[in-house]
């Protein structure tokens, strides 16, 4: 997704006498954000400070009432609980993630596109059935739970396994790209020196692929966060994220304002990781211009 | 020689720990086609009174996380299936009139983007990742009340459907199409469009001959992204669908509530259908390589994505 900006190279240039691109080319799709992206949110903002009237008609108001009712100890645990399951899972996937995006950086040449090709095909079988299978492999009747006893399905250690397989290669790809750039001359001459290879990894591969991991890792936890599907199959209903509870109060309770009111606080929740995210993210260097 | 036996060693820790996690990524895939072949459980074919026991319904169907032998039936019975040929049917078009739209909008917005002040280009930066990160679910929600209300107050717009899906899909497609192009659009530069300009060409034959081209492996980054999101997409249609079903929306309802191995043997259809895909592009595209400054290393890459 967004990682795809990051395997741009900079690249500084004097005054530029190419052609400008007409400003109004950006017009069409800043009138379509505004139109099915920013009415949707301004609506949603609306509807959260709303009543509910009767089974599915609202009443316009401005009432804090259904964020009170969000700050309830039941809807605290489980914005806690999807707050600590994202940021378990990513931290699982940056430890999967970040030791292949090395070999692939530090000790493939010829094969380095196609071992990076590898980890994006799952991509195209669907999310749902790659879901299914992970539901297949860890169900009670399964071999892993009658053969070796691991019956993990239904819990957070299946939804765990769910986030990590699912999001990985959308951090690999980030990672890689800051790994790419790296100067492997630096370890070398860092080694040279004396210094042993760890601490020439952690003090030379590390800090300099740190934006990277970062923005990396962020890409993976924020719409972790906001996981619906992983959590309703791997987790069977048991294991609910905030997201869940949302799409709940929109189709079995049809409580319109209340689900807006959790959707806002979400993403307030998430506000402070998104600034940072965006922050790494439009870096000029990232598009040198 | 110790550094290099150090080395040496260092470099099989990560191959091996690599194989493990490709293993990873791939023992569910392997399961999905694997178990596309399943048969139903021996207990649930001997109170079947028909024939053909991939006729047996997802209720009956016994435990089917286990291997109960060979069976081919399901591609047939997925084949014959109008529940999911409809809708893999609807989403086929559904997912190719969002990444069309999406990529030309993305299109427009990366070439006057790329090259604008920066003044002017970090709201609009702000806003494409904002389409990006807000959790799916949210806009999820608030399109469906957008949806509905704006028709009910308005009068405008259609009714919860297909089309009200492509709506909202165009949205984050349009966002990943333009950082897909725009990627390639800075990283090549622009001497050669100086040249064309230099050598009297105007902007738009200077556009339609130098730059599109070169363009061209992103633009079918762009498309084939936003195709692939769009057709795997679940969460915004299973609140903007009104009636419609689309595969993902037929897909979880199977998982949640009785699923067989029909559902197996076509996504691995599909599968097949995509690694062939993936083949003919990736032979397309080394054969038409435009030669040019900074361009040849990143041709495959660019086409699935990478920039």
């Amino acid at each position: 997704m967004a990682a795809v900006a990051t395997a741009v190279k900079p690249r500084k240039s004097g005054r530029s006498f190419a052609p400008k691109y007409p400003k109004w080319l950006t017009l069409p799709s800043l009138l379509y954000y505004s139109i099915f992206f920013l009415g949707p949110m301004a609506i949603l903002a609306v509807f959260s400070v709303s009543i509910q009237s009767g089974f599915g008609s609202v009443e316009y108001t401005f009432s804090t009432s259904q964020f009170a009712q969000v700050n309830d100890s039941l809807y605290i645990t489980v914005f806690e609980r999807t707050l600590l399951m994202a940021a378990t899972g990513s931290l699982l996937t940056i430890a999967v993630g970040y030791p292949l995006a090395y070999w692939m950086a530090r000790y493939l040449s010829t094969y380095k596109m196609l071992a990076l090709l590898v980890i994006i095909v799952p991509f195209w079988t669907s999310f749902l059935i790659r879901t299914y299978a992970l539901k297949i492999i860890l169900d009670s009747h399964g071999y892993l739970a009658q053969d070796l006893g691991i019956n993990i399905l239904y819990t957070k250690y299946a939804v765990g396994i769910g986030l990590v397989y699912n999001y990985l290669p959308l951090f690999i790809l980030p990672v890689f790209a800051s790994l790419e750039r790296m100067d492997w001359t630096l370890i070398e001459a860092a080694t040279d020196l004396g210094a042993k290879p760890f601490t020439a990894f952690k003090d030379i591969t590390l800090r300099l692929t740190m934006p990277g991991v970062v923005t990396g890792g962020l890409l993976v936890f924020i719409p972790m966060c906001g996981e619906y599907i992983i959590p309703n199959i791997l987790g069977g209903g048991k294991f609910e994220f905030v997201g869940n509870i949302i799409g709940d109060t929109f189709g079995d309770a049809q409580n319109w304002p209340f689900g807006s009111a959790l959707s806002i606080s979400l993403m307030a929740a998430l506000s402070v990781f998104v600034v940072i995210y965006i922050m790494f993210a439009t870096r000029e260097e990232q598009f040198g211009a | 020689m110790r550094r290099r036996r150090r080395i040496l060693t260092a470099k099989r820790g990560f191959t091996a720990w690599a194989i493990l996690v490709y293993a990873f990524l791939y023992l569910p895939i392997l399961v999905v086609v694997i178990f596309a072949f399943d048969k139903p459980s021996a207990t649930s074919i001997a109170t079947f009174k028909g024939s053909n026991i991939c006729n047996i319904q997802p209720a009956d169907i016994g435990n089917i996380s286990v291997w109960n032998g060979f069976t081919s039936c399901w591609f047939a019975k997925g084949l014959n299936t109008s529940l999911y040929t409809d809708a893999i049917k609807t989403s086929f078009f559904i997912a190719l009139e969002a990444s069309i739209i999406a990529t030309i909008l993305g299109l427009g917005a990366a070439l006057a983007l790329a090259r604008m002040k920066r003044r002017w280009r970090a709201p609009f930066d702000v806003l494409v990742y904002l389409t990006l990160v807000v959790p799916e679910i949210v806009i999820a929600v608030a399109s469906l009340i957008f949806f509905v209300q704006v028709r009910s107050n308005l009068g405008a717009f259609p009714p919860l459907g297909r089309s009200t899906i492509l709506l909202g899909q165009i949205v984050f497609n349009a966002s990943l199409a333009m950082l897909v192009i725009r990627a390639r659009f800075v990283g090549m530069g622009d001497k050669l469009e100086e040249a064309a300009y230099d050598l009297g060409s105007g902007p738009v034959s200077t556009f339609r001959q130098v730059t599109l081209p070169r363009l061209m492996p992103a633009v079918i980054a762009a498309l084939l992204l936003s195709f692939t999101f769009s057709f795997d997409d679940y969460v915004l249609p299973a609140f903007t669908n009104g009636t419609t079903s689309t595969w993902p929306i037929v897909l979880y309802s199977a998982v949640r509530f009785g699923i067989t191995p029909a559902v197996n043997a076509l996504a691995t259809l599909m599968l097949l259908v995509t690694l062939i895909l993936i083949v003919a592009v990736a032979i397309l595209l080394r054969r038409s390589r435009v030669e040019g400054p900074g361009q040849e290393e990143h041709g495959l890459g660019a086409a699935f994505g990478l920039g």
